[in-house]
């Protein structure tokens, strides 16, 4: 690849051959990057009016035309662009998932019957929080609708973010993952400054932590030659594994991954973002980033660097033992709800990487369930704190939520409901979920690792508890949050996330079988 | 299990027992429960809109099972004795390979009778409940609870295994629970149904141990594997012993016997069509199917028979002595009806030669008892909810009816000769008497002591109700106008007091319920202590000495309106007063030892259980509160402990190199 002065003669001779694309298989990709272009010239040319209607229509339509493709392309098993881009199942299947939550989570921002002015958007994001323009931008009607097509951004690296084949792509798929969220976590309609604040920081340590990640890139390179991770797994494989390039790879390619699922002690950024940033946004982060980001680690730990299992595996277990304890604990001091559910976001991030930990196929399997179930459940829990309000915006606050099930018995019923799925209560898809990662993880040996995470969720299950005790066994307050009845989409998209938990936690057994199929299959080299 | 051709060795083993598959009528067999059951379901989910014409789709329902019954019995009579038990499998309930539990009905000889004895008087009692409940608010509810209840028992005495019965045995205990507390505004009524419902529960434990026991040691509950097992001696005898005596609690529970028996005067608390339907006919005589079902079982432990024998015994005089201390016609009632069921338990104590007697008495029984708890009603009724007997007095004038079938329930249940205690109840002196050796005689005396305690108590019931002076005034506040009862009650009464006259007779005659019987119940042998015809005057002589005392006492002398104090009655009367301190022994043995434990193991899981949790909860608790000032919301920070975090995964992977 190193081109040296004295072969100029003979490049001569090398004709650059443009790599073959496979176009067809990468369609979902393209369809949702092209959705995304439209939506940046629609915001140019379309007027405010008929923009705010045109782009969730359109960015809805790009998601489940993607998600058709994504269907037609099943059973696919290929590296694509000149090994830049893999196709297979558990991709296919991590982009349909990432879809479906992209899909959800248009809903919540589409809505905009939250309060008297509109949604969760601000009308201006620019203004500075505090000056005379800051409150016409939050009561004017209007929307900042790059917001869309900055999520569809989004949503096309997330997709190429689990495909990427080689880690020079998935670098960039990192970064189209992450910018748009950067902006989009600062475009809260209430509590400017704690959102803008959240866009400062998520882009500070995102910055950081996609350093650490090209620096593990450059060692994966000094130690293959390529950064292919067929051929880096190769190179495991063949060349000696004392190579200190080599473990410095997986250490720092390792941190970046941590720092995208939220691991401790990667996670600090994770609380601060998911209160600042407007809820649909962070029901989005959860579940959508949650699964790109774990797609990557699968592929990265189990494809690049499978051949060095035995290595990685203590330090997995490690990062995953901190994670679930820091999110479990840290949790139970919480007193802001959103922050509740970044710490438990936190610990499920712990719960994923037993799976990881597994390392077999079961592992796999386990993990891109849980995905499914964590990511429907989460963006449902969102859904339902968007609704309950007090004239200052969302009643963030847990003591505002004391005694609502009294005054609001199915909202309160419901989310009590998808706490006890967080915390993994039987006949929630958070059981089924859990029960295939840790059923995974013990016939992986990691069995300690079980045990940890079953404390851990024993703890974690006294939050989440706590929440249903003070809304249904507290007296209401006299002046407490209203529960907003008028958001159409946003009871669409709780009641879907509901209705999955339910039925994945009574029914799992056609997802599971879709979900071996796919981890079966395994990823292609 | 698959009852179709299983042929097992049973009864006292001279007959094989074939459970023939059902067909033709007999696969009509689950009409009998679902008939009933329909009716209950119309009406408990109907509502309010049935409230009109309920009673009448309630008696529709229980009259078509009894027709359905009687075109069943016909149809077994149609057949030859070996070939009379017909099994119907219905469905597999719980089909987990190792552990089949298939539903299915038993007709037979034994289910047969009950399934006639519960729908005939059921039915009767349905028709007298159309006119007792007449003017309750809640009667299409009375109706429905009672349905279901006759479903239940149908599904108790039909079950052609134990888990059937058992599922059968907790409805029952269910719909009694929810009759007696029919009337839940009124305290006592709603005490009395807890009571009933926990000392079933004590029962209720035995039962279901029992079929545990079996399942671990035949590996079914069908009657046909577990009879099978243990005719074949495949069962060990402690095993076998364990299995009949946990049975035999169970039974203790549902009939209100020894040491089991305080619930049951309590459960009189609910409408007198219940107490004559639930607690004396049917549901109370449920421990005496159980073990002559399980008289297989039985048949193979000694020592278990003997255990039966001694509570019915006890219970026989228990019965009597506090019957005669109550002045509650119900309660005196009830006690009667303890001390009779004790009969039975004695009965089916002495093994094959008396498990047909048991059933016997219990057939009779069910005829007067009911008769007598109807005809009790009737006064009631005409009494303005009054039960107590001393402000009663002189009212047969006022309803000659109920004074006639009353007085006929009475002479039978007595032993009058020629009518159906006479026959039932010397057969089974006799039979004790037969047991021979010391225990003969002695079991033979109780029972001899017990008739005359019966005649005595029941003759101080009859007159200090129907005769002697009247005791109630028909002016001032508190004038009563007794009258008899309308046509829908004394009909009832009627056809009962013709069952009472008759009934024991017809079973007597010719040994035709015990023919009928035998293969299921087998054929005893006994020795022959006293020639009947000694016996029978022996009986008579004592019956005649307790009515004589009764008569004596109230009829030739005023019976006072007030009860006398306890200081002015004898230590015995006291004791039976308070029911033998049943419940103070219930009380000290169960109940306080219970509480103790429960707040002894409240204390314990509050200050261990809960102390660990609190403790753990507050150590988690303060570490989060820690840990949390790492989170300082300043990003320099932040960076600083993700650079901490790589520092660590550098490392540690670079250890792991090593």
């Amino acid at each position: 690849m190193i081109v040296a002065d004295n072969h100029l003669l003979l490049a001569e001779t090398q004709k650059i051959t443009p790599p073959s694309i496979e176009y067809s298989s990468l369609s979902p990709l393209l369809i949702v990057f092209a959705v995304a272009l439209v939506g940046v010239l629609v915001d140019a040319f379309a007027t405010r009016s008929t923009r705010r209607v045109i782009q969730p229509i359109l960015a809805g339509a790009g998601f489940v035309g993607a998600l058709v493709a994504v269907a037609v392309l099943h059973g696919r098993h290929a590296v694509l662009a000149s090994g830049a881009v893999a196709i297979d199942a558990p991709t296919l299947f991590m982009q349909g998932t990432i879809l479906v939550f992209a899909l959800l989570s248009v809903l919540l921002v589409a809505e905009r019957r939250l309060d008297s002015s509109g949604g969760a958007i601000v009308a201006s994001a620019a203004v500075t929080p505090g000056s005379k323009g800051s409150t016409a931008a939050r009561t004017s009607e209007d929307v900042q609708t790059e917001a869309y097509p900055l999520m569809v951004f989004s949503v096309t690296g997330m997709m190429l973010f689990v495909a990427s084949n080689n880690l020079l792509v998935m670098f960039v798929a990192l970064e189209i993952l992450s910018l748009p969220l950067y902006l989009l976590a600062g475009l809260a309609r209430r509590r400017r400054l704690l959102s803008q604040e959240a866009a400062m920081k998520y882009f500070l340590l995102g910055a950081f932590s996609s350093a650490f990640f090209i620096y593990g890139v450059a060692f994966a390179y000094g130690f293959a030659g390529s950064v292919e991770m067929g051929k880096v797994a190769d190179a495991v494989g063949t060349t000696g594994k004392n190579d200190i390039y080599l473990y410095l790879a997986v250490a720092l390619i390792g941190v970046g991954l941590f720092f995208k699922i939220g691991a401790a002690p990667f996670h600090s950024w994770t609380p601060d973002v998911y209160q600042g940033s407007p809820t649909p946004v962070t029901a989005f982060m959860a579940a959508g980033t949650k699964v790109a980001a774990f797609g990557a680690l699968l592929r990265v730990f189990y494809v690049a660097f499978g051949g060095l299992r035995w290595d990685w595996r203590p330090v997995l277990w490690g990062v995953a033992i901190l994670t679930m304890v820091v999110g479990a604990v840290l949790a139970l001091t919480q007193r802001d709800i959103k922050r509740m559910l970044a710490y438990s976001a936190i610990a499920h991030a712990g719960f994923l990487l037993v799976g990881v930990a597994a390392s077999n196929t079961d592992g796999l399997r386990g993990s891109m369930f849980y995905l499914v179930t964590y990511g429907f459940t989460t963006i449902a829990a969102f859904a339902v704190i968007s609704l309950v309000r007090t004239g200052d915006g969302e009643a963030s606050d847990l003591s505002q939520w004391r005694g609502l099930g009294r005054t609001s018995p199915l909202l309160a019923g419901t989310f009590s409901f998808l706490l006890l799925a967080l915390a993994g209560i039987p006949l929630t898809s958070g059981f089924t979920g859990k029960f295939a990662v840790f059923q995974a993880a013990i016939e992986g040996d990691a069995t300690p690792l079980v045990i940890v995470a079953l404390v851990c969720s024993a703890i974690a299950a006294f939050f989440y508890v706590r929440v249903i005790v003070l809304m249904f066994f507290s007296e209401p307050l006299t002046e407490g949050p209203v529960v907003v009845t008028r958001p159409t989409l946003t009871f669409a998209t709780a009641g879907i996330g509901a209705a999955a938990t339910l039925v994945l936690g009574v029914a799992p057994q056609p997802l599971l079988d879709l979900a071996n199929t796919a981890a079966s299959s395994g990823f292609v080299r | 299990m698959s009852a179709d051709t299983l042929t097992v060795a049973a009864g006292t083993g001279a007959h094989p027992l074939h459970y023939a598959a059902a067909s033709g009528v007999f696969s009509l067999s689950w009409l009998l429960i679902v008939l009933p059951l329909a009716g209950a379901a119309v009406l408990l989910i109907g509502g309010r809109r049935t409230d009109k014409f309920g009673h009448v789709i309630g008696t529709a329902a229980a009259a078509a099972s009894f027709v359905v019954g009687v075109v069943l019995f016909a149809a077994l009579l149609g057949r030859d004795g070996d070939n009379r038990a017909i099994s119907q499998h219905l469905y597999s309930w719980i089909p987990v390979n190792g552990f089949q539990v298939d539903v299915g009905l038993l007709v037979d000889q034994l289910s047969i009778v009950f399934v006639l004895l519960i729908t005939g008087v059921g039915t009767l009692i349905h028709i007298y409940s159309i006119g007792y409940m007449a003017h309750d608010p809640a009667r299409r509810k009375f109706f429905g609870y009672m349905n279901l209840f006759l479903a239940s028992m149908l599904l108790l005495v039909l079950g052609n295994n134990f888990l059937s019965l058992y599922a059968g045995w907790e409805l029952v205990g269910l719909s009694s629970y929810l009759l007696i507390k029919f009337w839940e505004d009124r305290p006592a009524a709603a005490t009395a149904a807890n009571k009933a419902f926990y000392m079933n529960r004590v029962g209720d434990v035995g039962l279901a141990l029992a079929i545990m026991f079996m399942f671990a040691t035949v590996g079914s509950t069908g009657f046909a594997d577990v009879f099978g097992a243990a005719a074949g001696g495949v069962i060990g005898y402690g095993t076998i012993t364990a299995i009949a005596l946990l049975l035999l609690l169970g039974a203790c529970g549902k009939s209100g016997q020894f040491p089991l028996q305080a619930w049951l005067p309590d459960a009189m608390e609910g409408p007198t069509p219940i107490s004559a339907l639930i607690h004396a006919a049917t549901m109370v005589t449920a421990g005496v199917y159980l073990i002559v079902r399980s008289a297989p079982i039985f048949n193979e432990t000694q020592a278990a028979r003997t255990v039966v024998v001694i509570i019915g015994a006890i219970t026989i005089l228990l019965g009597c002595v506090i019957g005669c201390a109550y002045d509650d016609i119900k309660k005196v009632l009830a006690y009667s009806t303890v001390s009779q069921i004790g009969y039975m338990f004695l009965a089916v104590g002495l093994g094959p030669a008396g498990y047909a007697l048991g059933i016997m008495h219990l057939l009779a029984h069910g005829f007067f008892k009911a008769g007598l708890f109807l005809g009790a009603g009737s006064v009631i009724h005409a009494m303005d909810d009054d039960q107590d007997m001393r402000h009663y007095g002189g009212l047969w004038r006022y309803m000659p009816v109920t004074w006639a079938t009353f007085g006929l329930g009475y002479l039978a249940i007595i032993g009058f000769p020629g009518l159906s205690g006479f026959f039932t109840k010397d057969r089974i002196i006799e039979t004790a008497f037969d047991k021979g050796g010391t225990s003969g005689y002695l079991l033979g005396s109780i029972a001899l002591l017990g008739a005359g305690i019966t005649a005595f108590y029941m003759t101080r019931l009859f007159l200090m109700t129907f005769h002697g002076t009247k005791r109630w005034s028909s002016e001032g506040a508190e004038a009563h106008h007794p009258h008899e009862a309308p046509v829908s009650m004394t009909g009832p009464m009627i056809v009962l007091a013709f069952g009472s006259v008759f009934a024991g007779g017809l079973f007597v005659l010719g040994h035709s319920l015990q023919d009928w019987l035998e293969p299921v119940a087998g054929e005893g042998e006994g020795v022959h202590t006293f020639s009947p015809l000694v016996l029978t005057l022996l009986t008579l002589v004592v019956t005649i000495g307790g009515f004589g005392a009764a008569y004596l006492r109230y009829q030739l002398r005023p019976v006072a309106v007030q009860a006398p104090t306890d200081s002015e009655v004898t230590l015995v009367t006291v004791a039976a007063r308070h029911d033998l301190f049943a419940n103070t022994f219930n009380e000290t043995v169960a109940m306080r030892p219970g509480q103790f434990l429960t707040r002894f193991l409240v204390w314990l899981d509050l200050v261990g259980v809960d102390g660990l949790v609190r403790g753990s909860a507050a150590g988690i608790g303060g570490l989060s509160g820690r840990m949390r000032r790492l989170q300082t919301g300043f990003v320099r920070s932040y960076a600083l402990s993700m650079l901490g975090g790589a520092v660590l995964v550098v490392g540690a992977l670079l250890l792991v190199r090593g």
